[in-house]
């Protein structure tokens, strides 16, 4: 009879094949990709078919000038926008968090999240340019500027406003990937020791709480850092273009006409990935110096509660507050543009206001509105039977996803898209698979599903299971808790993981452009496309239906459950 | 065969070994018995064990028998075990109505009607459309026990079903409880740290440690 009690739980059914499932969907593609990327950057897979050993690719690679200088552009952004995207995360949770400054921050900071990559790039652009809002709120009266400056401030060569604008966006991600480790850990206690003992606020922060939430904030880390490396929906807004970084070159080689530049782009593509691992050593080495910096501290007992202190709060709270404002003010910016009639410089607003923009773009941006939102959708749902069925599977099984499962649930976020997706692209073409709709929904899908893996886990896990032990006792069988206690319960947190999910969708570009051989247009393919044009007008429209699409599921997802549980008062307020 | 809940050399350890809690007990119809001992002990695990949904870092020996059937091995839905927690758990989603109905057999045509009856029994006539939120904790705790007798179980497990109540009411659910599990004729098994709970309960009691 030994433990036989405990087989009724785990009885086999469908469900354990679902994470199997999952793993293939996420490790498939990201598998083929590396192999369409590795082959032809050693002379397989040529264009005219056929095959042969070769380093001609990366001859051709070495051969591009400006190649030195992306690889630096690559380097340097990524890690300087890292460090300063988690410096001012780590100082304004460090310095705040309980206060009500703390609160207005989280709640201006989690919006912005959701804002897609693109269109946080471009609304950035609008207000640093030399026609931006910046120099018109500063000209002529400060500057003495009555045109225009002729400066090269975005796009400028050392990638100063590319690592600005990654900064800014990449704080509130690790902003909020913080607020949902910090409950786990015991933030109140710990700190009511150190500042009992006379420790500093961000002194006492750093020495106890911030080892233990660093332990849960690590892969998040890698994946900003790898992808400020790599990206190029901001980089091809705020980069420099000649030369770029090394992920809008590859881009370019990708999307040459000449087929032949597949082969550099391949090599290139290694190259990139080579260089996010790198990178990620030396940070890894750089959070090794700092473990033993801050033993050195802990031994000689210095409190750090005097000007230091006072100075690490204020520096976490600018730095916060320049990434709202950035972020925040490029969408305004974008949404006067949209409307304006004649603007001239240096004037702060439109002298007339009109509908021109929106009659010329608007029916086209709806109608691409609503492949990308379908799309979204789509992708959407489907990651969220993944999502469950691997959340099912492990509260059957009694065990949770292990480290290495953390691990490959990372891997899209932490690998370069870069790296991967133009192998993917160049196997489609070659096995002429690139048709319809489904490569770009299952590349979408790789994407989609961790994110949404993170924002339904907590919830799931967190659900309560005496309800499922008193809906056993009453007879219902394991399938029936999940479809009439669980999943409904969860209703709310299941939408809002769906929003998340969409948003990703949404924000997509590498993968809808080179899954699809660029043939689908969306939002963002659109808005970025426009980019170089410098129509603001135009702009302005299509970002804001970029940004607008990115919120309406968010919208959808605060509004259901109030209409569904208006009169369950304890599904709205517990 | 109605000779109620016996626990048989029930042992229960952790997975590697080490013993948590034992127990040996026979729990006659309409009997009350009483689980005592420090949090902890493996009080509210032995109730788990009997339901079915022991976690699987546990692992038990022994036997539980119910009215002549071994429950070992037995998927929870299909044991009869009927059990009360302290937060009365109603489901928020449902309506009180459909709480009551929920444990009702499938095959139940006068579904209305009997929710209806089960309601009106405990004095909560006409409530069947209210939204569980907006109910007293007394009779949250009321619709609890209902949902739970309409399953139609054969024993009855308490998990310090009262201590969230306050000192009148407690007295007045004790009453209403342990009254309906002896009209029923259903072996009760309780777990509590009230040692008026266990007084009041008039059975055995029985001390871990």
């Amino acid at each position: 009879m030994t433990g036989a009690s405990v087989t009724a739980l785990r009885t086999k059914d469908g469900w354990s094949v679902v994470p199997a499932l999952t793993i293939a969907v996420l490790l498939g593609p990201i598998a083929a990709g590396l192999m369409g990327t590795l082959l032809p950057a050693f002379g397989g897979l040529r264009p005219g078919g056929g095959s042969a050993w070769s380093l001609e690719p990366w001859r051709q690679m070495a051969a591009e000038p400006g190649l030195g200088q992306g690889v630096w552009l690559s380097v340097k952004t990524g890690l300087l926008s890292t460090f300063a995207a988690l410096l001012g995360c780590l100082l304004l949770v460090a310095g705040w968090q309980g206060t009500r400054v703390f609160r207005a921050m989280e709640r201006m900071l989690s919006p912005l999240l959701s804002v897609p990559h693109a269109a946080a790039a471009l609304g950035l652009a609008f207000l640093i340019a030399p026609s931006g809002w910046v120099t018109r709120l500063t000209s002529p009266w400060l500057t003495g500027w009555e045109r225009p400056p002729d400066l090269l401030i975005v796009q400028d060569p050392g990638g100063w406003s590319l690592i600005a604008g990654l900064m800014a966006k990449e704080l509130p991600f690790l902003l909020l990937m913080s607020l949902a480790a910090l409950p786990q850990i015991n933030v109140g206690e710990r700190m009511l020791v150190a500042t009992a003992l006379g420790y500093g606020t961000v002194r006492g922060w750093m020495l106890t709480v911030l080892p233990a939430l660093y332990a849960q904030l690590r892969l998040p880390i890698y994946a900003v850092l790898a992808y400020a490396m790599s990206n190029v929906d901001v980089a091809l807004v705020l980069g420099p273009s000649t030369p770029p970084p090394l992920s809008v070159l590859i881009l370019r080689w990708m999307t040459d006409p000449d087929l032949a530049l597949r082969a550099p782009a391949a090599a290139a593509a290694l190259l990139q990935l080579g260089l996010v691992v790198g990178a990620i050593g030396l940070w890894r080495l750089g959070e090794l110096g700092a473990a033993r910096m801050g033993r050195v501290m802990i031994e000689t007992g210095a409190r750090g509660a005097g000007w230091l202190d006072n100075m690490c709060r204020m520096v976490g709270v600018s730095i916060a507050t320049l990434a709202a404002l950035a972020i925040f003010g490029g969408l305004i910016s974008q949404l006067v543009w949209s409307f304006a009639g004649r603007w001239r410089f240096p004037e702060a607003l439109p002298s007339s206001f009109g509908l021109r923009s929106w009659d010329r773009h608007g029916e086209a941006a709806l109608e691409v509105s609503l492949t990308t939102l379908g799309l979204a959708a789509l992708a959407a749902c489907i990651a969220l039977l993944l999502v469950l069925g691997c959340l099912e599977a492990e509260h059957r099984r009694g065990r949770n996803l292990g480290r290495l499962g953390l691990l490959i649930l990372y891997l899209p976020l932490i690998l370069p898209q870069i790296a991967f997706l133009p192998g993917l692209q160049i196997l489609l073409l070659q096995t002429g698979a690139a048709r319809g709709l489904w490569p770009v929904l299952l590349s979408h899908i790789v994407f989609v599903t961790p994110y949404m893996f993170l924002a339904l886990a907590g919830p799931f896990r967190a659900w309560d299971t005496r309800y499922a032990t008193i809906g056993a006792a009453m007879g219902a069988s394991a399938d029936g808790v999940l479809w009439r206690l669980r999943l409904p319960m969860l209703l709310t947190p299941i939408l809002t993981a769906l929003a998340v999910g969409m948003a990703v969708s949404v924000g997509q570009y590498l993968p809808t452009l080179l899954a699809s051989g660029g043939r689908l247009s969306t939002l963002t393919t659109e808005a970025l496309a426009l980019s170089s044009g410098g129509d603001r007008r135009a702009i302005g429209v299509w970002t804001l239906a970029l940004t607008v699409a990115a919120w309406l599921p968010f919208a959808a997802a605060l509004l259901l459950p109030q209409l569904v549980f208006r009169n369950r008062a304890g599904m709205l307020n517990g | 065969m109605a000779d109620g809940l016996e626990l048989r050399d029930l042992a229960i350890a952790h997975r590697d070994g080490r013993p948590l809690v034992a127990v040996s007990t026979q729990v006659k119809p309409g009997q009350v018995v009483s689980l005592m001992g420090p949090s902890g002990v493996g009080k509210s695990t032995i109730l788990a064990a009997i339901t079915g949904v022991l976690s699987p870092s546990f692992t038990c020996t022994g036997d539980i028998v119910l009215n002549g059937r071994s429950l070992m091995g037995l998927a929870p839905q299909k044991r009869r075990v009927g059990i009360l927690f302290q937060d009365h758990l109603l489901f928020p989603h449902m309506s009180v109505g459909q709480n009551v109905g929920f444990g009702l057999p499938r095959r139940t045509t006068d579904r209305k009607a009997r929710v209806a009856a089960a309601l009106a029994e405990i004095g909560l006539a006409g409530f069947a459309d209210r939204d569980p939120a907006t109910l007293s904790g007394g009779q949250r705790a009321r619709v609890a026990l209902m949902r739970m007798l309409l399953a139609e179980p054969e024993t009855m497990l308490l998990d310090e079903p009262f201590s969230r109540l306050d000192a009148e009411l407690r007295e007045r659910m004790r009453e209403l409880v342990f009254s309906r599990a002896t009209a029923a004729g259903l072996p009760v098994l309780m777990v509590t740290h009230d040692q008026a709970d266990a007084d009041a309960a008039g059975g055995p009691v029985i001390a871990l440690s």
